[in-house]
């Protein structure tokens, strides 16, 4: 079976994050006043093939454990469609 | 003679500058490619700046996993030196060769410009020939710089001294911002607990050369080739 992980990276709470700033800064000068607490994180979609759905999360896990996010500075979550 | 291995990734831009200033500092210094998986009897190794691999996903996160890193890993577990300069520092930090991550500036902008620095530990094999203390004023050049990492982590490299550079507070006499990305502490570069793996931001080897301005990174080679001399002797009379 083949699955399509969808991967959102987000830098960790609490750490300066000054593009996510910047973006409201933007935002608040376009007239968005009611816009805040902006992040900026990074979308990462991929294929996986695995017997189960379980399988292919545990796989995924370990791509961001290993390369997709740093653990040191960001946090991520994810999304597992199975393609038809 | 000692053999000093500067690293090149595709992407790599200080590579040159590097091999220049070993070279002028009389090493015998060459290139390894980042494909290569020996290091050709380096006695110490330089990851030197540039923009690996575009610098895709994160600085450095890329480099990690080139076949070279392997080498570089057992060198710098054999108690081989290391050193990081600008992306190597990041690629050093994403490899877990040192703790911490190097993040995007604080001000955003990419910060090219003469910073002055405090050498805080001259134990290390590309310090040793500072005096303690020594203010050194280094050119930076880089986007992603602002040192960050979890408390426990800062505070033991602050209790262990692991802090090798560290930028200094603004002054009259330093018309240059103090710290030019918002880095934890102030830091500028670090060791590890061995105090053989060093990373740090600023380019020595663009100061390395009264013909480029500033000579304050000459330091960084003096100490490497001052090493080297007392390691090559210690190990002759134990052989």
């Amino acid at each position: 079976m083949t699955f399509r992980v969808h991967v959102r990276v987000m830098p960790r709470d609490g750490l300066l994050d000054p593009q996510g700033q910047a973006v409201e800064h933007a935002l608040t000068a376009l007239g968005f006043e009611e816009a805040g607490a902006v992040r900026v994180g990074r979308a990462i979609e991929l294929d996986v093939s695995a017997d189960s759905r379980d399988q292919a999360e545990a796989r995924a896990r370990q791509m961001c454990d290993k390369l997709l996010a740093n653990p040191v500075t960001e946090d991520y979550l994810l999304q597992i469609e199975e393609e038809q | 003679m000692t053999r000093v291995a500067v690293v090149r990734f595709p992407g790599s831009n200080c590579d040159f500058d590097t091999l220049r200033a070993a070279e002028r500092h009389g090493a015998e210094a060459y290139f390894v490619w980042h494909r290569d998986v020996d290091l050709k009897g380096a006695d110490v190794v330089i990851l030197p700046g540039g923009f690996s691999y575009g610098d895709y996903l994160r600085s450095g996160a890329i480099a990690r996993f080139s076949p070279v890193m392997q080498a570089v890993k057992q060198h710098a577990a054999a108690g081989g030196p290391v050193l990081g300069i600008c992306n190597g520092f990041q690629i050093l930090c994403e490899a877990h060769l040192l703790p911490g991550a190097l993040l995007r500036n604080a001000g955003l902008t990419f910060v090219s410009k003469p910073v002055d620095v405090t050498v805080e530990r001259t134990d290390t094999v590309f310090t040793c020939d500072y005096e303690a203390d020594a203010r050194l004023r280094l050119p930076v050049a880089h986007g992603e710089g602002r040192y960050v990492a979890p408390v426990e982590t800062l505070r033991s490299l602050e209790s262990e001294g692991r802090v090798v550079l560290r930028y200094v507070a603004a002054t009259e006499r330093s018309p240059f911002q103090s710290n030019p990305n918002g880095s934890a502490n102030h830091i500028a570069g670090i060791c590890n607990a061995e105090g053989n793996v060093v990373g740090i931001m600023p380019h020595p080897e663009r100061a390395a050369d009264r013909l480029l301005g500033l000579t304050g990174g000459s330091g960084f080679f003096t100490s490497l080739m001052a090493w080297s001399q007392e390691h090559s002797t210690l190990g002759a009379t134990t052989r």
